[in-house]
Parts: structure tokens; C-alpha cells; sequence
């Protein structure tokens, strides 16, 4: 084994050293790149395409700095093919050239084909099934939330339901504020906003004076109204989110308004329909003018430049 | 061997030996096993060096604990919490078992960083040692997702609300970032399918990872030795051993095994 070491005077180790990079101030610039592109996330657009740009250069030329000498070595090699190649290497190539291909590259490599090919047919149906079952299917059930007499005029309530059918009670569980904006044109108008924050998803609250709760059981399962009188706004208790009494996003770090449900009056009944997500309300009640947008997460922008950052999101609704 | 064994104490040595004997030389297990305990390591070092078999010590704990959970645990949204209520108030040393996963948990993380800072601090994770270093980032990665998912699985507010932020913030990576969300809940919106995905992800996909890369992170270290602390004289440069290679200081496994395994080597400058 130990004639297998190298010497230390071998010329080998001595290519080896000049790979130690010298002293560079590169690398600080190129930090200083990268922390201008998240001050600029924060603060300016342009300010991060101005940082992405340093970024960029700085980390190009600090590559080119480091793999200066890998780069320069390949150089002698031409040297080394010119040299006469001995004759007994010429007669030990003349007889292998028919066997460029030969039987054990074959087996080796059908080997590991087959190897793969079996190991593919066992492992993709597997992670199919791991992976596709959370992005088919999804979406609520429409929800009965009961007779239209339990939702007072220009008033919000606090309905609580059950979004899924097949769901235990504490799981599928939500809640919307509902307000009933009264009659337009003989239509039925109705504020709904889901009480998720557009954040990260915690559950916000009503500003205002909650009255007593009322349950009604309807084909969606219970369902529990709380009268809330003099709503100001939506406050979210994990990181202060604030929002108006239209949802619209007046403090904290949400990134949008409050999303919405769509909703249909069935047999006298208020249910809900699909819910969205809403960049902004202009105007109240009724003659709002909502610029809605299809179900994001919680936390993702809808407009603006950032919107191109998120994609459609996979699933459709109902 | 001048002291003469009595013949009892010579049988009691066969006893042993005989087994010991017959593992050795059809596995060569006795021999590893005395290879890496007995292996040679800095004349330096110092307690330091420990943190990272505490960083085990304390994952085997979580293990250990973790299976005998298991044993008791429902990972269903109607029985979780009870579940969990019933392992802490009615099984005997049931509170322990939860209280040292519990706790453990922590412990775990916070040795894990100590340990990271220990290496960098020592500048341990230069060459040759950077693979391992990579391999660590991973490990690290994998022990935050382990107390991701494991916090869901009590089932309380907490867990349940904690999880909806943390699941949405990973939602919120740009581009992949809704698919992971979907993928982490199981759906559009947290509900069965959400926790009995983290159960799996908690018991088996992740802690399967992290025996393996554990694996890999230990035989590195055995193969590249300790690095001494950076004020010691070994720690810097390179000297003479005594055969008239020349050798890194702090890289004790003068010996290389298998092919090009001479790493280690470098010439004076």
C-alpha cells in the first residue's frame, strides 16, 4: 500500500498546491450583491434587480478567479498527444478495434438498464401515489349555512361550519363573516369573507361587540351564528395582521385583502360556494367593487409585480 | 502471560472468546468495532469533541422513545389528542416516555447546533472534510422536519394552528412553493389526510433518512479522524511522521485504505 503514496517532490502534488485560491475580494462583493437583493425584496424592486445584477457579475468573476489554474492546465495535453506513440501501444490498438463495443460493456450496462427499468416500474406507481392524491379532487363542499332570517341587515355574524362532509368536526371546521347587505334590484347581497389571514392562515377576529351564539342544523351539519354589532375591522392575534370591515388589509404583513366565498341562496337558504381570493375592496356592502382573483394560499400576492413569483395555484375549487 | 491461569479461569476465558471468535472471523464485525473504538484522535482534544456523540446519543433517545410512543399513539383526528392524553395520564411512566421525547426534542436541536458550531469554530469542515459538512447541513435539515411534523401530532390548538403557519409559510416559497403546500397538507386545506402524511413523514420517511446519513456521517469521521482544536500546535501545517511522510497536522490516520485514499497527504510548502 504505502508504494501506492505519492512522494511529495512528485510533480502531482505540486499541481495540487496550486489549486489554493488566492486572496480575493470577490466574494465580499458578491455578498454584498446578494444582501442588496433581499434589502431590495423589502424595499425596492429595483433595488434587488440591482443587487441580482452585482450578484451576478461578482459571482461570475470570483469563479473565474478561483478556477483560474484548473482552467489554465488542460494546456500541455496537446503536448503529450503529439509525442510518438510507441508501436507496441499501435499493435495493442490494431486488434481491439473490432471490439469497441464489447460483450462485458454490454452486460454491465444491460444489467444496470434492466436494474433500473425494474426499480422505475416498482418506485413510480409508489411515489404517484404518494404525490398525486394531494393535488386531485381538492376543494370544499358547498355549505348550508340556513334560513336567510338568521343574517340581520347590515349587521356581521360569525357562522361556523363544517367545509367537508366526510370530515371530523374539528378538522373540516371554518368560520366566515357574513354580513347581509339587503336587497339590490330584488337581489339578495351578501358580504362573506372567510376568517382565514392572508399571512400564513391563522383564524382572525372581529372587532366589534359579539352577542349570543344561535346553532342551526342544517344538511351541511351544525352550523353556529354569533351576532357581532358594530364591526370596525378584522385583527389577526398571531402577527397583528389588520384589516377595514371590507377585509382590505390596513396594517401588519398580509399581502392581500381577506379572501371571500361566493355564495347562492338555495331554497330560502344562504349556502356558500367557492371561495377566492381578493387583492382589494374599493367601495362597501354592496356597491363594493371586489378585485377578485382565484383561491391563493394564504401569503401570496394576487397583484403587483410579485403575483408572478407564486403560479396558478393546483387546485380549482369545487 | 507470566502469571499462570488456574484451569477455571481458562474456561471462563474460552467462554467468552469462543463466540466472540466464531462473529469475527465470519463477519470481521469484533475487528471494526475495535477499529473504531479504539482508533487514534488528537492528543488534544477536549470535551468539545463530544458534542457530536451527545448530538447521537440524544437522536437514539428520541428513537428509542419514539417507537415505544408509537406503540400507544393514534395518528387520527378523532383519537390523537386522546391518545396522547391517555399515554400522558393513564399509562405507568407513560408521562416519562412523552416528557423525555418531548423535551428530548429540543435537546436534540440544540446539541445539533452546538455541535455545527463546534466544527466550524474548530474549522473542522476544511478539506478533507467538507463532504461531511454537507452531509451535517442535511442532517440538520432533516432533525428541523422531524420537529415540524412532530409538533402536529399532539393534536391541540397549538399544534394544529403552529402547523397551519408553518405549513403556509413553505407554501410560500416562490415557484414550488404552492405544490409543497399541497403536497404537505395533503390538499387544498389541513385535515385527515394531513396528519396521518405527517405521522409517516415523522416515523418513517425522515427518521429512515436520518439513520442513513448518520451511517455515512460517522464512517467520514472515522475515515478522516478528529481535527485538533485550532489553538494546538497539531492543528496547522504539516510535519514529518515517522516513516518521512509528510503529514497534515491534526489528521491522525496516517494508514490509507482503499483506492486513492491519500487524502490526507500534502507536501510541505
Amino acid at each position: 500500500m504505502a508504494d501506492d503514496l505519492e512522494r511529495p517532490d512528485e510533480p502531482a502534488h505540486e499541481e495540487s498546491e496550486q489549486h489554493l485560491p488566492t486572496p480575493t475580494i470577490l466574494p465580499f462583493a458578491f455578498a454584498g450583491g446578494v444582501a442588496l437583493i433581499l434589502i431590495g425584496l423589502i424595499i425596492n424592486w429595483w433595488l434587488a434587480v440591482a443587487g441580482g445584477v452585482l450578484a451576478l457579475l461578482f459571482g461570475f468573476a470570483w469563479i473565474r478567479e478561483v478556477t483560474r489554474d484548473v482552467r489554465a492546465a488542460p494546456e500541455p495535453e496537446p503536448v503529450v498527444a503529439e509525442e510518438p506513440v510507441s508501436e507496441l501501444a499501435v499493435e495493442e490498438e490494431g486488434p481491439e478495434e473490432p471490439e469497441r463495443y464489447p460483450r462485458s460493456v454490454f452486460l454491465e450496462l444491460s444489467t444496470l438498464g434492466i436494474g433500473a427499468a425494474i426499480g422505475a416500474l416498482v418506485t413510480v406507481p409508489a411515489l404517484g401515489f404518494m404525490i398525486a392524491p394531494a393535488f386531485v379532487g381538492q376543494g370544499d363542499d358547498d355549505v348550508d349555512l340556513g334560513p336567510l332570517d338568521n343574517f340581520p341587515e347590515q349587521q356581521y355574524v360569525i357562522a361556523q361550519f363544517n367545509s367537508k362532509k366526510d370530515e371530523p368536526q374539528d378538522v373540516g371546521r371554518r368560520a366566515a363573516f357574513i354580513r347581509n347587505n339587503g336587497q339590490v334590484d330584488d337581489v339578495p347581497s351578501f358580504t362573506i369573507i372567510s376568517n382565514r389571514c392572508a399571512h400564513v392562515g391563522c383564524p382572525t377576529q372581529p372587532q366589534g361587540l359579539p352577542g349570543n351564539a344561535k346553532d342551526v342544523n342544517t344538511d351541511a351539519g351544525p352550523v353556529t351564528i354569533t351576532p357581532v354589532a358594530s364591526v370596525s375591522g378584522f385583527q389577526c392575534p398571531c402577527h397583528g395582521g389588520a384589516y377595514d370591515a371590507e377585509g382590505n388589509r390596513i396594517a401588519g404583513p398580509p399581502v392581500r385583502a381577506l379572501d371571500r366565498y361566493q355564495f347562492m341562496i338555495r331554497n330560502g337558504n344562504l349556502v356558500l360556494g367557492k371561495r377566492f381570493s381578493v387583492g382589494k375592496v374599493e367601495g362597501t356592502g354592496a356597491d363594493a367593487k371586489i378585485y377578485a382573483y382565484k383561491r391563493y394560499d394564504p401569503g401570496q400576492h394576487v397583484d403587483g409585480l410579485e403575483q408572478y413569483l407564486w403560479p396558478l395555484p393546483p387546485y380549482e375549487g369545487n | 502471560m507470566a502469571r499462570t491461569r488456574s484451569k477455571r479461569q481458562q474456561q471462563l476465558q474460552q467462554a467468552v472468546m469462543i463466540p466472540v471468535d466464531w462473529l469475527e472471523e465470519r463477519s470481521g464485525l469484533v475487528g471494526g468495532i475495535k477499529y473504531f473504538l479504539f482508533r487514534k484522535v488528537p492528543a488534544e482534544t477536549n470535551w468539545f469533541h463530544t458534542l457530536g456523540s451527545a448530538t447521537l446519543t440524544a437522536f437514539l433517545v428520541q428513537a428509542v422513545t419514539g417507537v415505544i410512543l408509537a406503540m400507544y399513539y393514534k395518528p387520527a383526528p378523532e383519537e390523537a389528542y386522546a391518545s396522547i392524553q391517555h399515554i400522558t395520564n393513564d399509562l405507568t411512566l407513560g408521562w416519562l416516555v412523552r416528557g423525555m421525547h418531548r423535551w428530548g426534542a429540543s435537546v436534540f436541536i440544540i446539541l445539533l447546533f452546538l455541535h455545527m458550531g463546534r466544527v466550524f469554530l474548530f474549522g473542522a469542515y476544511k478539506y478533507p472534510r467538507e463532504l461531511n459538512w454537507l452531509v451535517g447541513v442535511i442532517l440538520l435539515t432533516m432533525a428541523l422536519g422531524e420537529g415540524l411534523t412532530g409538533y402536529l401530532l399532539p393534536w391541540d390548538q397549538t399544534a394544529y394552528w403552529a402547523t397551519v403557519v408553518a405549513i403556509n409559510i413553505n407554501a410560500n416559497a416562490p415557484i414550488v412553493g404552492p405544490y409543497l403546500g399541497e403536497f404537505l397538507r395533503g390538499g387544498a386545506e389541513i385535515g385527515n389526510d394531513t396528519l396521518a402524511r405527517f405521522y409517516s413523514l415523522h416515523m418513517l420517511v425522515i427518521p429512515g433518512g436520518l439513520f442513513a446519513l448518520i451511517g455515512l456521517h460517522l464512517y467520514l469521521v472515522v475515515r478522516l479522524g478528529i481535527t485538533a482544536p485550532p489553538w494546538t500546535k497539531a492543528a496547522g501545517g504539516y510535519e514529518e511522521v515517522a516513516d518521512g511522510r509528510p503529514l497534515r497536522k491534526g489528521l491522525v490516520d496516517p494508514k490509507p485504505r482503499g483506492n486513492g485514499a491519500i487524502a490526507p497527504r500534502r507536501p510541505e510548502a
